[in-house]
């Protein structure tokens, strides 16, 4: 029971990150496809800060950086899953998309759907623009060489 | 006598319209957007996050543009939006040492493992101005290379396997996380508060306290161990959800100085660290942030306090510009109570003056006579 407790939350947690990644407007195109079920807002979507810890010199004690902007919503289904949407910036609709995910991997019904339609294309899309910027940074990489005396 | 004045307001309110029609700017010229701030002029909104303190490029950009380009007041705007939203919590602590680097450079090895990466830098430019970028420009396609797989550990966690270099002090459990916009300042602070008070200060004003310290102004003989700048990943314990929910990744530059020794009759001698970490890509702040942190741990390290960048409350009480522009801005607001007792006092004072003078020397008529 335990073991299948953190492999949900693992689940949801990855689903979540993916979500967070991706741009409102991706999850929305991949979401309007859908046949939805029912549900409701639990809590309306709104903005707030997170305040962002540091560590002293990196790994050390935390210290308050600064804050963010985030957003948040929770949604319930008609067939009682709850789920949670946060996000940084202000994207009210980001955070409600991303709680709903959150509801519908939750329920054996849908969460193959989700994981297919959603999760999939987007955890693509960010690989694709991750693995993009990882080239162009590993170009700026310095190759060191020794110059021989007297050459060069 | 108290003089009550009123009045004004029209006058204010049509120089507020006359500075939004000069904001403008000519209305010929294309209005700038704000993806266009963001985009284009990234390093100006990373500053105005920062010191700011509030991680967030739109609003950034936003208050950029209200504020003309003038970067205290669009710090100031930000601040004060801050203010109307509540806040959830605090994350996690981020976790630099798991960034995806997109630039990280060491003056102190060559070759370290994950290697040197220049990323984007002003670096090695030879600050000519281009012509090119006058009209309209298509910069040419970034170069790529096959990604190392290699991990990058921070250039500190290698030497303080070998213990060459102190480590980084643990949290207290006891005690929480200091916060100086939620509780006023008294000294001496703590590192984490004197952290805080650095990452939102004045970049300016650090660059030129850390520039005192390397010119002798306070001992500090550091060498750059590491700049990294990339993406850390945001989490943040929700209480309602019962996990700690990834909210995305910001971006961050960090600096670890590494600086001269300390070492005891029971401790062996070790370098000691200065620390930097700020929003967005602001590398002269997290260099001038690690060089004043150093300057500022003189008391717990045992070292004379002499230089201004050594002194923590002058330092602390005078890195915040939106306190500073507040004070001395708020010269230009009416005083004319105040200035027509001081007219009074100073016509007393001269009169006495004149007074007195008359006394000790007769006028020059009557001396003559």
């Amino acid at each position: 029971m335990a073991v299948d407790h953190t492999d949900n939350q693992a689940r949801r947690q990855a689903a979540m990150a993916v979500l967070a990644h991706a741009d409102a407007a991706d999850i929305a195109a991949a979401l309007d496809a859908l046949d939805l079920p029912v549900h409701e807002n639990l809590r309306e979507p709104e903005n707030g800060l997170v305040m962002v810890r540091g560590r002293t010199g990196g790994d050390g004690a935390p210290f308050n950086l600064g804050e963010a902007t985030v957003s948040r919503a929770a949604v319930r289904l008609a067939t009682g899953e709850l789920g949670f949407g946060y996000t940084l910036g202000r994207d009210r609709q980001k955070a409600r998309m991303i709680a709903l995910c959150d509801a519908l991997i939750q329920s054996a019904d849908h969460a193959d759907t989700i994981e297919t339609n959603v999760l999939a294309p987007l955890r693509a899309a960010t690989a694709v623009q991750r693995n993009h910027r990882a080239a162009q940074t590993a170009a700026t990489r310095v190759d060191f060489y020794t110059m021989v005396r007297g050459e060069g | 006598m108290y003089v009550a004045v009123k009045g004004g307001e029209r006058a204010i309110e049509n120089a507020h319209r006359l500075l939004a029609h000069e904001r403008r700017g000519d209305q010929n010229v294309a209005e700038v957007s704000l993806a266009q701030i963001s985009e284009q002029l990234s390093l100006g909104v990373d500053r105005v996050m920062t010191e700011g303190s509030l991680y967030d490029r739109e609003l950034a950009a936003l208050a950029i543009k209200q504020a003309r380009g003038d970067m205290i007041e669009a710090i100031f705007l930000l601040r004060a939006f801050r203010a109307t939203l509540p806040r959830f919590g605090a994350t996690e602590p981020v976790d630099t040492g798991r960034m995806t680097v997109r630039r990280r450079i060491s003056s102190t090895f060559k070759d370290i493992p994950g290697g040197q990466i220049l990323g984007p830098t002003f670096d090695y430019t030879h600050r000519l101005l281009d012509p090119q970028l006058a009209g309209v420009s298509t910069p040419e396609a970034p170069a790529t290379a096959e990604p190392s797989a290699a991990t990058m550990p921070r250039v500190t966690d290698i030497l303080g396997r070998d213990g060459l270099i102190e480590s980084s002090p643990q949290a207290d459990a006891d005690l929480p996380v200091g916060d100086l916009t939620r509780d006023p300042l008294s000294f001496p602070a703590g590192r984490d508060l004197r952290l805080q008070n650095l990452a939102r200060a004045d970049e300016g004003f650090l660059l030129a306290l850390g520039y005192s310290s390397q010119r002798g102004y306070g001992r500090n003989h550091p060498f750059a161990g590491e700049i990294r700048l990339g993406e850390v990943e945001v989490e943040f314990m929700a209480e309602d959800v019962g996990f700690a929910v990834p909210l995305g990744a910001i971006t961050l530059t960090e600096c670890q100085m590494v600086n001269q020794f300390k070492g005891s009759a029971t401790e062996a001698p070790c370098f000691t660290r200065g620390y930097g970490l700020a929003f967005g890509q602001s590398e002269r702040k997290t260099m001038s942030m690690a060089l004043v942190d150093r300057a500022l741990r003189a008391r717990e390290l045992g070292e004379e306090i002499m230089a201004p960048a050594q002194d923590e409350e002058f330092v602390m009480s005078h890195s915040d510009n939106v306190q500073a522009t507040g004070f001395v801005e708020h010269l230009k607001l009416p005083h004319y109570v105040d200035f027509q007792s001081e007219l009074g006092l100073l016509r007393k004072l001269r009169k006495e003056f004149s007074d007195n003078a008359a006394e000790i020397s007769p006028p020059l008529q009557e001396a003559a006579e």
